[in-house]
């Protein structure tokens, strides 16, 4: 079906595949995959408390993004961001201890699921109040303005946070101030339980930013190159000092919500209809293999991602809890 | 008496006051597909077709238009999903809804009330566990209740719909499935600023509110089996405060100890000591003490959760504490 899928898009399947970087992606995409459903064993286990939001199934729209940026770039999401953490080259080590609540997860365990940071990759977290992360990447790509660094900001929202006020308000300053900012709305076309339908007017949410004249186009956020091509447009864009850029990427969700979402606002047959016709990580095996890549080198990848989750998930459930003086640690500067 | 769930009166509450007031709507996220918050308005949509306003994830603009729609109609429930979300609207709620009926010289009416659960989970972190009463208690204007039991939930809901006046309900998410004797009466209403006191004692008052009452009721079993009797004041509601009832008890015992999840440092146990000290300090063979959560933001690991709030412990030690040295015999 993907390989049908493929031929009938002849734009995609005509043009010359880079295959190093399809190698790449394919490598991104189905770490976060292979990351997210161990996680959601562990979930099952009671390893993992509290929130835990997956990204499968969405694998393609942050690792097209991530492929198009430079060192220094910096990228701001919401609670579902295991898979943004993974793609800027986080450690699924720490990550994975975050969720376990271990002190050798990023926030020392304090954090989990939702709020982790690192400075090192540039990225902001990890926030847990719908739509509030956007005028923080605002803020990012401000600092990047203000110091003339040619760095980018990556924001990332969903579909249902882009009705949030302080959205717009922030599409407003950065447009009025030409910010480096890409705003990207990952439309997996529910929040919660409610479709996008019933939430926003807006039939095209790309166009949410054009009152402050700023560009915005929809991308299939299924296919890692097709989200490759519009971030590197978006990234030119911003870098060229022309201003913030919006993409809405079309992307799904395979799971649900959260780990306690009962699922009933959609049938099975829609998600096993995505899963076994538009799914990133088969669509660019497919491709992969069409380009000539041999079965050993993927089987290769597939090998050493699946040690790699392991190694992760061994890592985390060995390494200890946090001690209870941590509870008074990280709140302000000095101790 | 028929027992059921803080969930189940809270519901009972709501969509009796539905059937009761055909002008009555709830809006909130969600509503429809998982019913809401905590799934509190499952079937709803069947129930009151028309009545239930599905919104955006979109906090200023449901509590201002449920505001809007309050001032010319009501009762509105607006449901804001987590009370960490509160903040988003918080101009809404104190600059607007709290102040409407002042400014207006009393002509506006605000039946509005916004229900929001808080309080702990299960390692939901720093932006879903907080309890943030005192910020609102801290507004006239505002009504505030934070119910204990499931009957108070039912009784305290109802009242809160039927007034004309903007009301905080927070209800506290690990009490929702917990089950308790609630009044199939229609007219089952609580009026607000009215303790209930929990239970007797004589050797020393404990105030507690929310979720905490339960864990005073537990040390009070601990320290009845060490020869103390505690009495339990429940104040129900934290705005208006049932001072009459706390004075009372803490002339009878001369000891105060005052319990809530929030942040110690600016809270409702702080207020509610500070007034005991300075009202009825006569009365007071001791300092009056206060337990909270410590001053840090709440983790999400379940080891250092634990110690982020207070614990039925904490308050059996700090009751010893208080307790005059017994002389061996």
């Amino acid at each position: 079906m993907a390989i049908a899928d493929t031929k009938k898009r002849g734009k995609v399947a005509t043009k010359p595949v880079d295959t190093d970087l399809l190698l790449k992606a394919y490598g991104d995409m189905l770490l976060i995959r292979r990351f997210e459903e161990k996680a959601g064993q562990l979930y099952g286990m009671g390893l993992i408390g509290g929130f835990c939001h997956l990204y499968i199934g969405q694998e393609a729209v942050v690792v097209g993004m991530q492929m198009a940026l430079s060192q220094g770039d910096q990228v701001i999401t919401s609670y579902r961001d295991h898979g943004h953490m993974l793609a800027t080259g986080m450690d699924p080590k720490g990550v994975m201890a975050e969720l376990t609540g271990r002190a050798t997860g990023y926030s020392h365990g304090k954090g989990g699921s939702m709020h982790m940071f690192s400075k090192e990759k540039n990225f902001f977290g990890g926030h847990g109040i719908v739509g509030a992360q956007v005028s923080l990447g605002t803020g990012l790509a401000f600092s990047n303005w203000y110091r003339a660094n040619d760095r980018v900001c990556v924001t990332y929202f969903g579909e249902g946070a882009s009705n949030q006020g302080q959205v717009f308000e922030s599409f407003n300053l950065a447009a009025l101030m030409k910010l480096p900012c890409i705003y990207v709305i990952e439309n997996n076309k529910y929040g919660m339980g409610t479709s996008v339908e019933r939430a926003s007017a807006s039939r095209d949410l790309s166009k949410n930013a054009s009152p402050w004249g700023t560009p915005g186009v929809q991308v299939d956020g299924m296919d890692v190159m097709a989200v490759h091509a519009a971030a590197e447009t978006a990234v030119a864009h911003c870098r060229a000092g022309k201003g913030p850029y919006l993409l809405e990427v079309k992307t799904y969700r395979y799971r649900g919500h959260s780990m306690s979402d009962p699922g009933k606002y959609r049938t099975r047959e829609e998600i096993q209809k995505m899963r076994s016709e538009r799914d990133c990580i088969e669509q660019a095996r497919h491709l992969l293999e069409a380009a000539g890549v041999d079965d050993a080198a993927i089987k290769k990848i597939d090998d050493d991602i699946k040690r790699r989750v392991q190694e992760a998930a061994d890592f985390a459930q060995s390494s200890p809890e946090p001690d209870a003086s941590e509870l008074w640690t990280d709140i302000l500067l000095e101790a | 008496m028929r027992e059921i769930t803080y969930r189940e009166a809270i519901r009972e509450a709501l969509s009796e006051e539905m059937r009761r007031s055909p002008r009555m709507i709830i809006m909130g996220e969600d509503l429809l597909p998982g019913g809401g918050s905590f799934g509190m308005h499952l079937n709803f949509g069947e129930l009151f077709p028309g009545r239930m306003i599905e919104t955006p994830i979109s906090e200023a603009a449901i509590v201002g238009t449920a505001l809007g729609a309050a001032m010319t109609g009501g009762p509105v429930v607006a449901e804001i999903m987590y009370s960490d979300f509160m903040t988003v609207c918080m101009d809404e709620v104190v600059n607007q809804a709290a102040k409407i009926r002042y400014m207006s010289g009393g002509q506006a009416r605000v039946p509005l009330v916004v229900r929001t659960p808080y309080g702990i989970a299960k390692g939901i972190a720093a932006q879903h566990s907080q309890s943030l009463e005192a910020w609102y208690a801290h507004i006239p204007g505002l009504r505030v209740a934070m119910p204990a039991t499931p009957a108070d939930a039912k009784g305290l809901l109802k009242t809160a719909l039927r007034g004309e006046d903007p009301v905080i309900f927070l209800e506290h998410k690990l009490l929702y499935n917990v089950k308790g004797p609630v009044p199939e009466d229609g007219e089952h209403l609580i009026p607000f600023g009215c303790a209930s006191v929990a239970r007797s004692g004589t050797d020393l008052s404990i105030v507690a509110t929310g979720l905490m009452v339960s864990k005073a009721l537990e040390a009070a079993d601990t320290l009845a089996a060490e020869g103390i009797s505690a009495e339990v004041i429940d104040p129900r509601t934290v705005s208006p405060l049932d001072w009459d009832t706390i004075f009372a008890s803490v002339e009878k015992t001369g000891r105060a100890l005052v319990v809530n999840e929030a942040t110690l440092f600016g809270s409702i146990a702080s207020e509610i000591a500070a007034t005991i000290g300075e009202k009825r300090f006569n009365a007071l063979d001791g300092p009056v003490r206060r337990i909270g959560s410590p001053f840090v933001p709440k983790p999400s690991t379940p080891g250092l959760e634990k110690l982020s709030v207070p614990s039925a412990l904490d308050v059996v030690r700090i009751a010893r504490e208080m307790m005059p040295r017994r002389r061996a015999a």
